[in-house]
């Protein structure tokens, strides 16, 4: 076993163990501290595929941006009651039953598709993608993918909007 | 080296983990951040097939998910602290008017 | 400025859109300088920047532009589509006004995040590319949980957007996992490579397949279709009227095209298998739609269910996938769009200050207090149950036509019997308003917006119904489609 192999095994099932206890955990801040030790190991997993760039916006935006703002809301909301709440409903063994044959088919397709057919041969341009991860993003961000990068600042307005007017208190003076 | 299968798995164990998380718990932000788990693994997905076939979009498309997890976020917790605001507890049992 | 990435055509293919963008920020600036009494000069602005990029768009309608290396394409099946929503659009900020001043919540981000979301279901059905047509229909889909939780002290609309939201984004990622699946396929984000790459992969192959039900369980998330319906209902409940009329009709119709292009472009390699399929859930969205309609007692929960049962029908044209199947879906989002919206509209106008007006026992004599609202509840009943000659007739025609041409008869004969169960529950609308004496003496208040909306509503559902031909030419743009 290579390293490379230990480094990717240690990783995944850190993720899969702390994706376990995300879903498992009756207490929510337990629960998101859980998700972001998942979301650093998937961090490590993409520098293993020599994503760089998506590694680090995974560690900045990810963990310190989102998961912060989880924490925040779960510390603003009433935390005694979530936390006595039962954790799971009637409808758990439907979802384990559903999601065991999901975890089955995709298991079996992509094991079986990988010895087969599953994927093409190496079609992209003869360039090496390992070096300068974020200079080659960057300039395919704004060159090829330039629509959609102005299309998300349209949606990041619509979010900054929403969060305003939904979380805001009502003044007097609304009325 | 290691193979893609090992990744795709891993994703397909994380993605399926998201959506047992999510029919499963009655906790409006366990349930949110059991999409997050969900939007990670398609992620891990994205980055594994990008290396594979050495093109970079894929990268490009994780990017964008992570730009519009952030949106979301933002949008989903403004409507959980609203509707906290109108009621006291986040049990989705209490959704009660409505059927979930 | 210009260079290989970015040309002229750029611009022209995205002129519209830049418009609605400028105006939709335009709304935001101009808002902060009016006092509460002037607020309708939002929607005044709004309704501007609709009318500037429905003219823009209708000078670029021939050029069928492709732009951003073919990220986006603006053929005629977009901008077919870019009318239907900029119709549907103004329609809506028509009835908003007076409704958001009822509610107390009248502020002019509303008629932003309209704007802002309808240039998502511009980008939906220009787009080309998975990328591109995932964020547009985010930026959809976002500004819409907001709109639907726009009341924000009204627990029903929290409750609403918050379940709206979470079955929203849960759908999202089981699409999105679909969608990583065809791209590590194909090794591309274009959809046409997509097909392309499908169709040189043998037939029945796994990976494939569970990419297609991944997909099509997301999209279909996304229409509302059985098994995946139960959002629906609450988030119409407890949107705001004028919202629930919205997204009845607007980013419904964005969804069936953006699902129209995976199926006939990217998925179109794999037509054998998802035919059965989509027979199976137009055939449960049909029924369930319309048996589950019939029990219900309020009048918002009705519509609600009856649009899953149009959606069942809208999915006999994709089943088709011929000529008259995909003129017959563009053909009845047209006519849904005028008399579901008509229909909302009323139902907006049965607000008053202290009664909701969403059961339909609330409409009780409606026919003495204001016969012609009345009449026009009657005309677009009629029209949803599809009786000749109003329009909704029509839009059914094509669509049981169109699965006849491809003999899928026992289709076509469970969506007859489904349309003859309808005519129960719409009728029983009809009725209350015209045999049950009235619950109270309170005049029904038609402000301006609502009778203009009112009358464009009226007066196509009659003028399509009796003379359809220029709307049918006009409907069969979207055959680009296939092109």
């Amino acid at each position: 076993m290579t390293f490379d192999q230990i480094l990717f095994y240690c990783l995944a099932a850190i993720a899969i163990i702390s994706a376990l206890m995300v879903i498992t955990r009756r207490n929510p801040v337990h629960s998101a501290m859980f998700l972001i030790t998942t979301l650093f190991s998937v961090a490590g997993i993409y520098l293993q595929l020599h994503a760089e760039f998506l590694a680090a916006v995974q560690v900045i935006v990810y963990v310190g941006g989102i998961m912060v703002l989880f924490l925040f809301v779960i510390m603003l909301v009433n935390l005694e009651v979530v936390s006595t709440e039962r954790r799971f409903n009637k409808q758990w063994i439907i979802a384990l039953i559903a999601s065991a044959v999901l975890l089955v088919e995709f298991g079996y397709v992509i094991v079986r598709g990988g010895k087969s057919s599953l994927l093409p041969p190496v079609t992209g341009p003869a360039q090496d993608l390992t070096r300068k991860n974020s200079e080659q993003i960057g300039l395919m961000l704004y060159q090829n993918y330039m629509l959609p990068f102005e299309i998300a600042s349209l949606l990041l307005l619509v979010a900054i909007i929403g969060a305003v007017i939904l979380a805001k208190r009502r003044l007097a003076s609304d009325k | 080296m290691v193979p893609l299968n090992y990744f795709l798995i891993l994703a397909a164990i994380l993605f399926c983990l998201g959506v047992i998380g999510f029919v499963m718990k009655r906790n409006l932000i366990t349930m949110f951040m059991s999409i997050e788990l969900m939007l990670n693994s398609v992620n891990l997905t994205f980055v594994a097939f990008s290396r594979h076939i050495n093109v970079l979009s894929g990268q490009i498309f994780v990017f964008f998910v992570m730009v519009i997890a952030a949106a979301e976020a933002a949008v989903g917790l403004a409507i959980i602290v609203a509707f906290y605001r109108n009621r006291e507890s986040l049990n989705v049992d209490e959704v009660d008017r409505m059927k979930l | 400025m210009f260079n290989q990435f970015f040309q002229v055509s750029d611009i022209v293919a995205i002129y519209p859109q830049l418009l609605l963008a400028l105006f939709g920020l335009g709304v935001l600036i101009v808002d902060l300088f009016l006092d509460r009494p002037w607020k309708v000069l939002n929607a005044f602005t709004a309704l501007l920047g609709i009318g500037y990029a429905t003219y823009a768009l209708f000078q670029i309608r021939r050029f069928n532009v492709s732009a951003y290396n073919g990220a986006i394409v603006n053929d005629s099946f977009a901008v077919y589509f870019q009318f239907v929503f900029l119709i549907a659009t103004a329609l809506v900020i028509f009835i908003s006004a007076r409704y958001l001043s009822i509610e107390g919540e009248h502020r002019g981000d509303y008629y932003a995040l309209i704007l802002f979301s309808l240039i998502g279901m511009n980008f939906m059905v220009m787009g080309m590319d998975i990328i591109t047509l995932y964020i547009a229909l985010e930026l959809m889909a976002v500004s819409e949980y907001i709109l639907v939780g726009y009341l924000r002290t009204n627990r029903q609309s929290n409750e609403a957007s918050l379940k709206f939201f979470l079955l929203g984004a849960f759908s999202s990622g089981i699409l999105l996992y679909g969608i990583s699946l065809l791209y590590g396929i194909s090794g591309s984000t274009d959809l046409r490579v997509i097909g392309q790459k499908l169709a040189e992969r043998p037939a029945n192959d796994p990976v494939t397949l569970v990419a297609l039900v991944t997909l099509a369980a997301g999209l279909l998330f996304k229409v509302a279709g059985v098994p995946f319906h139960q959002w629906l209902p609450d988030a119409y409940e407890g949107a705001p009227s004028p919202i629930t009329a919205f997204i009845s009709v607007a980013p419904k119709a964005a969804a069936f095209a953006l699902t129209l292009r995976f199926l006939f472009i990217a998925l179109k390699p794999l037509q054998v298998n998802w035919v059965p399929m989509l027979s199976v859930i137009c055939v449960l969205t049909m029924t369930v739609g319309n048996i589950t309609a019939i029990s219900q007692s309020n009048i918002k929960r009705l519509l609600a269910y009856s649009s899953i049962a149009h959606a069942g029908y809208l999915m006999l044209g994709m089943i088709a996938g011929n000529d008259y199947g995909i003129t017959g879906i563009a053909i009845y989002f047209l006519v849904y769009m005028f008399m579901n919206i008509g229909a909302w509209t009323l139902v907006v106008a049965m607000r008053r200050k202290d009664l909701i007006g969403d059961q339909i026992q609330d409409m009780s004599g409606m026919f003495q207090k204001n016969p012609a609202a009345a009449v026009l509840m009657l005309i677009f009943m009629l029209s949803l149950a599809g009786i000749p000659p109003t329009a909704g007739f029509i839009g059914k025609y094509y669509l049981f036509a169109s699965v006849i041409q491809t003999k899928h008869y026992v289709l076509a004969v469970i969506a007859v019997l489904n349309a003859a169960i309808s005519l129960y529950y719409y009728f029983r609308v009809v009725v209350v308003m015209f045999m049950n004496d009235k619950v109270d003496e309170e005049k029904m208040v038609l402000s301006p917006g609502v009778l203009t909306t009112l009358a464009v509503t009226l007066a196509f559902t009659l003028i399509i119904g009796i003379y359809p031909d220029p709307f049918i030419r006009f409907a069969q743009n979207s055959l680009s489609l296939f092109q």
